[in-house]
């Protein structure tokens, strides 16, 4: 009798069937992601660098003919499009983006001068370009050192992001799956209900965490194989670490989770509250972009959060092949948030 | 032991600014077997009571014992043996009635099969429907089977059958008899007096936190007066209540608020065939012509009214 009506497998299976019955959450939950990573892998694809605008000034001080001629020597390396126009109409261009460098040929030497917007990539790589090609051309005889291309993956901007988005994967996951969920079982006056029978409370939050768990293992295998499959995204690392990572953060979130719902009254207030909680970490614990682009004053703050310690612990393990010693710090972040938080909840958590 | 539910001095306040005496001072004795009904309008106290028997809130001051126990010593023991229906529980909509039943059995260490609890509301034929498939009396009924499926000694149903039709009303009713039949106690509130006399064998009447009568129906119908009720109407003013009250029989005598110029009448005699024809004779002398007559038994609603001075239903927008 106790087998076949265990609270704890009962409850867990309520919030399996619940959610694989609303195509909505199914959606949001695995569909949502898998969109996202194809989208992003799509348009952030490597490509070779094909094309470095550069603008020759014609009205300069050394003339119309010396700016033919260095647009002439830049013209060897055949990534470069050259445009000779009069200062106003190039600086113009740079300031608008539609060029990547200026260059005005002058009387003193070397016989040219450059216009650059430090700020831009193209234009820092369109300066290094026709710098170089101008020297080549003046000293004939210098060697061009032989160039091989690597076409290994790993360095994508997909295999870069494939561990952001299960790092945020999970801390949508742990948030809504159990936040949401409480929160809504508290306005439907169900948490009332089941407290007014001898449910324990103790299984009432196990389940909550054991259904996560269950849920997180198909999302988290969905995304690596889609990855796997469209983009040959592999894990380089211990497959054994990864999965305990995984579980990890996302039992660290269902804390967070469950802190965030132990008193909301609303669905507004516990989703304003997510936000609250998910949006500044979806910008700055390098799910999109490495955290580390963020001065280091804030660093100490965003290294220890526990999306930024997840993310860099699944990238250790996915991208860079790390196992278990990759796992220390990270490990001990999310420990920190997942059982500070369940504690908390658990003292202010408001039944009813 | 023959209580089932015994209370004493039960009081509860809200703290709020200002505090609300949602409970002052009660006391109950249930005994077992019995379906007992707490009556009441809307705020009168009834669901907080009914919340501090189930063990939701805990009383401000005052004594409760359910099934012999109290719920500082022994809340397991009690929630082992209560079954409960709260109202407007919503249960989870993707869930079948078996499934959301089958969840319910699972905390209870002991406790019915649930196609056996789906057959005492008579579900079986919903049992692999969605909830959110369900009719308001449907899920009410499932609620009641969620109730049951702990096999519980005491039932708590708190307003079963706000705002069903009158036929899932019915359905209802002969569940919670079917319940009473097997020896079980049955604790509700209700609004519906109808409700109440067709299920309770006692009730106690609640307003502003204090219980102002109880008995069983048939006694406090007879402690207003007299178990039939005159209603009249004359077009225009008739005759005063004091004129009436000397009339044969009757016992207590209403004018009701009149409206367009008439004046609306309620009488409750002790014998209508001795009342009535005094009363035409009295009215033939009247100017106003009578306008309407009806006869009918009393009910708790006249003990109600009589009571308190107001109506059952003044705090609610409709009722059935």
């Amino acid at each position: 009798m106790t087998a076949k009506f265990s609270a704890i497998t009962q409850l867990t299976l309520a919030r399996l069937r619940e959610f694989y019955r609303e195509p909505a959450a199914v959606f949001w939950v695995y569909g949502f992601p898998l969109l996202l990573a194809v989208g992003l892998g799509v348009a952030f694809r490597d490509r070779p660098v094909e094309s470095i605008p550069i603008d020759v000034v014609t009205d300069g001080p050394a003339g119309l003919a010396k700016a033919e001629g260095y647009a002439a020597q830049l013209g060897a390396d055949p990534r470069l499009k050259l445009k000779l126009l009069d200062a106003a109409a190039a600086r113009e261009r740079l300031r608008t983006g539609k060029t990547g460098l200026v260059l005005t040929p002058t009387a003193a030497a070397p016989g040219w001068e450059f216009l650059i917007d430090p700020n831009r990539p193209d234009s820092v790589l369109a300066k290094s370009a026709a710098d170089s090609t101008l020297l080549r051309a003046a000293n004939p005889g210098l060697a061009a050192a032989p160039t091989a291309e690597s076409d290994e993956v790993g360095g994508r901007y997909i295999d870069f992001l494939l561990p952001g988005l299960i790092g945020a994967n999970l801390m949508g996951g742990g948030l809504f799956g159990v936040g949401f969920v409480i929160v809504d079982m508290r306005v439907r006056k169900l948490l009332k209900r089941f407290l007014a029978t001898p449910m324990s409370r103790r299984d009432f939050l196990l389940s909550l965490m054991l259904s996560r768990l269950l849920f997180t293992v198909a999302e988290i295998a969905v995304l690596l194989a889609a990855a796997w499959a469209l983009f040959g995204v592999s894990v380089r690392g211990n497959w054994l670490a990864l999965s305990a990572l995984v579980v990890l953060g996302g039992a660290a979130f269902a804390g967070v989770g469950l802190l965030i719902a132990s008193r909301a009254k609303t669905i507004e207030t516990v989703s304003g509250l997510m936000n609250l909680v998910m949006l500044p970490m979806y910008v700055t614990s390098g799910v999109f972009f490495p955290a580390d682009r963020f001065p280091d004053s804030v660093q100490p703050v965003l290294q220890a959060l526990p999306l930024t310690a997840l993310n860099a612990g699944l990238r250790a393990v996915i991208n860079e092949g790390a196992g278990w010693d990759a796992l220390g710090y990270p490990a001990a972040v999310l420990t920190a948030w997942g059982v500070g938080c369940f504690l908390v909840a658990l003292r202010v958590f408001r039944w009813q | 032991m023959t209580h089932a539910i015994r209370v004493r001095d039960l009081a509860k306040t809200f703290p709020g600014r200002p505090p609300v005496e949602a409970v002052r001072g009660i006391d109950l004795d249930v005994q077992v077997g019995e379906c007992f009904g707490l009556l009441g309008p809307n705020g009168a106290g009834k669901t907080t009571t009914l919340e501090i028997l189930e063990g939701l809130t805990g009383p401000t001051a005052g004594e409760v014992e359910v099934l012999g126990r109290t719920w500082r010593r022994d809340p397991d023991g009690i929630r082992e043996r209560i079954g409960i229906s709260l109202q407007e529980t919503r249960l989870a909509d993707k869930l079948t009635v078996k499934e959301t039943v089958t969840l319910f059995r699972s905390f209870y260490a002991a406790g019915l099969d649930p196609d056996e609890a789906i057959a005492l509301v008579t579900l079986q034929e919903k049992a692999r429907a969605h909830v959110v498939k369900l009719s308001g009396g449907q899920r009410q009924r499932l609620a009641v089977a969620c109730a049951l499926v702990g096999d519980p000694e005491l039932l708590f149903l708190d307003e079963p059958t706000t705002g069903l039709d009158p036929q899932s009303r019915r359905q209802l009713w002969d569940v919670v008899n079917g319940y009473k039949a097997r020896g079980r106690t049955v604790m509700l509130t209700t609004h519906y007096m109808d409700e109440a006399e067709r299920l309770c064998d006692r009730v106690a009447i609640v307003d502003h936190g204090r219980v102002i009568a109880s008995g069983t129906p048939a006694e406090l119908i007879l402690r207003v007066g007299g178990e039939h009720v005159i209603d009249f109407t004359v077009a225009g003013p008739g005759p005063g209540v004091e004129v009436l009250k000397q009339l044969p029989t009757v016992r207590t005598a209403r004018h009701e608020s009149p409206r367009d110029g008439a004046a609306a009448y309620s009488l409750s005699v002790g014998e209508p065939h001795r009342a009535l024809p005094a009363l035409l004779a009295l009215l033939q002398q009247s100017p106003a012509p009578l306008a309407g007559l009806t006869t009918r038994t009393a009910t708790l609603e006249d003990v109600f009214v009589t009571l308190t001075g107001h109506g059952l239903r003044d705090a609610e927008g409709s009722a059935s």
